[in-house]
């Protein structure tokens, strides 16, 4: 069976609710933003399973305000990143990372998929102005991955301890990458003040 | 060590707990911080009672009030995304147990869901009904042990124990179904692990009507009692926009008025072939997460109910050969059964390329699981949404200007559960 | 019975005295971080009801408490931290690694898990299972309170090292 036929637990299911309203947003978004926007994959033309959009790291924090307040996609699902290393399309462009936001429409809880890629130690800033949320979900993925938000207020590790080394999720850390610490982790009185 | 010697000058209480030697208090009449050194830095974590697991919260406190916090979290951490890019799709199933371990049935579903959504399955429909059957008793499990704890935290121990009363007889249902009482894989990628026993619907119903009686029950020694009131009304409210800021789902969200139920707005499995409500609160406080998971209790036992009644029996695993496991009598009698098994158990079947977020309402809130794939056995990313880190996260500005001790009503109220927060 | 006779024979009845109270009254600490935690509480709630053992008292407390029970998975980030509540407790002390994450990392061989908490810490009696039913856990309750008994523990057999050494010095 392909990936691609529309039975209720495939792609298809959501594409045929929703697919008239997903092409009217991503063509308006296409006409205001222009060459910001890299790509639109598509649900049933592609293999994924909500509109997803790539946009220019300059301009994602322009688009994702407008989703947030003309679109009403103002609910965060999820923010996360992955690791392309050892991907050959990425390889050729030099990208590192991509960046993947989940949004949701509170309303008719329609759901959006935007990606920015990033190269290796490229910085981005920090979406914390758009949804306050997004704070722990960038320290996380600074913890993990190693990518730095600008302007974050407070970009610690989170899930690692404050000594580790490295970046975890990143495809050359290995899986058995011990760390050992002898004493626990100290917190620190400054960022109570 | 001897020639420390205390100073004569300064009191002998300083002296002698080697305060510092410049220390006055100057106490401002104008201002409402009567004693500005008297701030306490207050370290509640990791292995607090109150905490639920290992969370570390600290806290600056004037008075009693908490001024300033900030949450550490991490300790658990069991790098299941990790394990998630390491392990087939197939043995990673018993991974998202250890998710939400209070409710692992809903875990287990939402990712067989996930890769059988990559896959293009479609599960038949006994295998169905029963898997929105386990959710739903998951649910009702998860919500007795959330509003269990949360009333142990605030002294109501007897409470707790009519829960887990209740939620120990669910046990003895889901050994019925997989053997395992806590951690169960019931499901697998196609279908589920052992078809449920005969005359279990039945078992289920009667399990239903008890859990209607002990709810009510546990209701009326609570709900209304003016102890709890005083302890939960008006007691760190996130209302709904705080909670639209910081991606709340589930109860959490439907306490402070935010109308969302992805049962109900994106029915998979059979969801919208049932009747059921979406309890929602107004305010947001600790008293209507805590009711809101009361009603959804009851709304839970409704939809069992009617599954119960619709489950006819018929064939549990999709037809689809790639994910099907051989069965037990032609791997032991035959070559070709042989093979298949150990092609099966060591390499995995393949997921072709793509990617896909599928999302299902679990007991915290909406449990996502964002799969790509490059087409291999193994997936190229497993990014587990889990609700109770954005809860959590949320948990700072909703303490912030209330007492110390409601700290613990706060936090037992949004549970957060640290597998699911730390993966 | 050692060559000095009388005053050694009673030492022993004595300490078995003190061991059999020992053993019948623990009062143990819950260690629980993950999914060992809720069968621990299973166990002390009311189906299974560890107080019939002589556990009942918990203690959240490490100077109030003299077994600890892991109950979970400890990372690399907690272990310092259950170092630091070990050496807490006060002296005689027992532990129960209780499921599989505890005694030797279990399905989680990864970066950021200890691989058993006897890396850290001495481990009287290991429970299996991944969490493992009440049931286990109340057998290694009993079977840690046999060993206590017969004075086979690592703290005992501490106890006793020290006290050779006090008797005799260090050779």
């Amino acid at each position: 069976m392909d990936i691609r036929t529309p039975v209720p637990t495939i792609y298809g299911h959501f594409h045929e609710k929703y697919g008239p309203t997903w092409a009217e947003h991503t063509n308006a978004l296409k006409e205001s933003f222009g060459d910001a926007i890299e790509a639109i994959l598509m649900p049933v033309e592609s293999p994924v399973d909500m509109p997803t959009i790539f946009v220019k790291k300059d301009k994602a924090h322009e688009l994702l305000s407008e989703l947030k307040n003309k679109y009403s996609y103002s609910f965060l699902t999820d923010m996360t990143a992955t690791d392309e290393l050892e991907d050959e399309e990425s390889e050729k462009e030099g990208i590192r990372f991509h960046l993947v936001f989940h949004l949701m429409n509170i309303e008719s809880k329609i759901r959006i998929r935007i990606k920015i890629k990033l190269k290796d130690a490229e910085k981005i800033p920090t979406f914390i102005e758009i949804w306050p949320g997004t704070n722990w979900a960038e320290r996380e993925i600074f913890d993990m991955f190693g990518v730095h938000f600008e302007g974050h207020p407070d970009l610690r590790r989170i899930l690692m301890d404050m000594r580790w080394e490295g970046h975890p999720l990143r495809k050359d850390y290995p899986l058995r990458g011990y760390q050992i610490f002898l004493t626990p982790e100290p917190l620190d009185p400054e960022l109570l003040k | 060590m001897s020639d420390t010697k205390f100073k004569n000058d300064v009191p002998l209480d300083i002296a002698r707990w080697g305060f510092p030697g410049k220390f006055d208090v100057t106490v401002k009449q104008d201002s409402d911080d009567l004693f500005e050194d008297s701030k306490m830095l207050v370290n509640i974590g990791p292995t607090h009672p109150a905490m639920h697991g290992a969370f570390r919260c600290m806290a600056k406190l004037n008075g009693e009030t908490i001024e300033k916090s900030y949450c550490e979290f991490g300790y658990t951490h069991r790098a299941k995304e990790k394990l998630g890019e390491n392990r087939t799709f197939h043995q990673f199933v018993v991974y998202t147990d250890r998710l939400n371990y209070c409710s692992s049935l809903i875990n287990n579903v939402t990712y067989a869901m996930a890769v059988e959504r990559m896959m293009g399955i479609q599960v038949p429909d006994r295998a169905v009904w029963i898997r929105m059957m386990c959710a739903e008793i998951a649910r009702v499990i998860d919500h007795l042990i959330c509003v269990g704890i949360n009333a142990v935290d605030l002294g109501a121990f007897s409470y707790f124990l009519y829960g887990y009363n209740q939620r120990e007889r669910a046990y003895t249902l889901i050994e019925k179904l997989c053997g395992a009482r806590l951690t169960t894989s019931y499901t697998r990628i196609g279908g589920l692990m052992s078809d449920a026993p005969e005359g279990w619907e039945k078992e289920v119903k009667d399990w239903v009507k008890e859990t209607r009686a002990v709810i009510a029950e546990m209701d009326k020694l609570l709900t209304e009692n003016r102890i709890w009131l005083n302890r939960t009304k008006e007691v760190a409210v996130f209302n709904k926009e705080q909670c639209l800021q910081y991606s709340f789902t589930g109860p959490n969200a439907r306490a402070a008025g935010v109308n969302i139920d992805l049962r109900r707005d994106q029915p998979s499995m059979f969801y919208d072939k049932v009747e059921f409500d979406v309890p929602i609160a107004q305010v947001g406080d600790v008293f209507d997460r805590y009711y809101v998971r009361v009603e959804e209790i009851k709304q839970s036992l409704n939809i069992i109910n009617q599954c119960a009644d619709r489950l006819k029996p018929g064939a549990i695993w999709a037809e689809d050969k790639r994910t099907r496991i051989p069965e037990k009598d032609a791997v032991y009698n035959t070559m070709e059964g042989l093979i298949h098994h150990f092609k099966f158990f060591m390499n995995g079947f393949d997921v072709p390329k793509g990617e896909a977020y599928t999302s299902f309402e679990a007991a915290n809130g909406e449990l996502g699981f964002y799969i790509v794939s490059k087409g291999g056995p193994k997936a190229h990313r497993m990014r587990i949404r889990g609700p109770s880190f954005w809860h959590y996260q949320g948990l700072d500005p909703m303490i912030k200007g209330e007492y110390i001790g409601d700290l613990v009503a706060a936090l037992g109220s949004i549970n957060v559960i640290a597998g699911e927060l730390d993966r | 019975m050692a060559k000095d006779g009388e005053l050694d024979f009673i030492t022993t009845r004595f300490e078995d005295a003190i061991n059999f109270a020992r053993k019948n009254s623990l009062f143990p600490l819950p260690f629980g971080t993950s999914c060992c935690g809720i069968e621990l509480m299973s166990t002390l709630a009311s189906g299974y009801d560890m107080a019939r053992f002589g556990a009942e008292v918990v203690r959240f407390s490490p100077r109030q408490s003299d077994l600890l029970i892991v109950a979970g998975i400890v990372n690399l980030k907690m272990a310092p931290v259950l170092r630091n509540i070990y050496d807490q407790m006060a002296d005689p002390k027992w532990v129960i690694s209780m499921g599989a994450c505890a005694s030797s990392g279990g399905i989680f061989n990864v970066y950021s898990v200890t691989q058993g908490i006897d890396t850290v810490i001495p481990v009287d009696v290991y429970v299996p299972g991944c969490p493992p039913a009440p049931e286990g856990l109340l057998n290694a309750l009993l079977r840690l309170e046999d060993r206590i008994a017969k004075g086979e523990t690592h703290s005992q057999r501490r106890e006793r090292a020290r006290k050779e050494i006090q008797k005799e010095g260090v050779k």
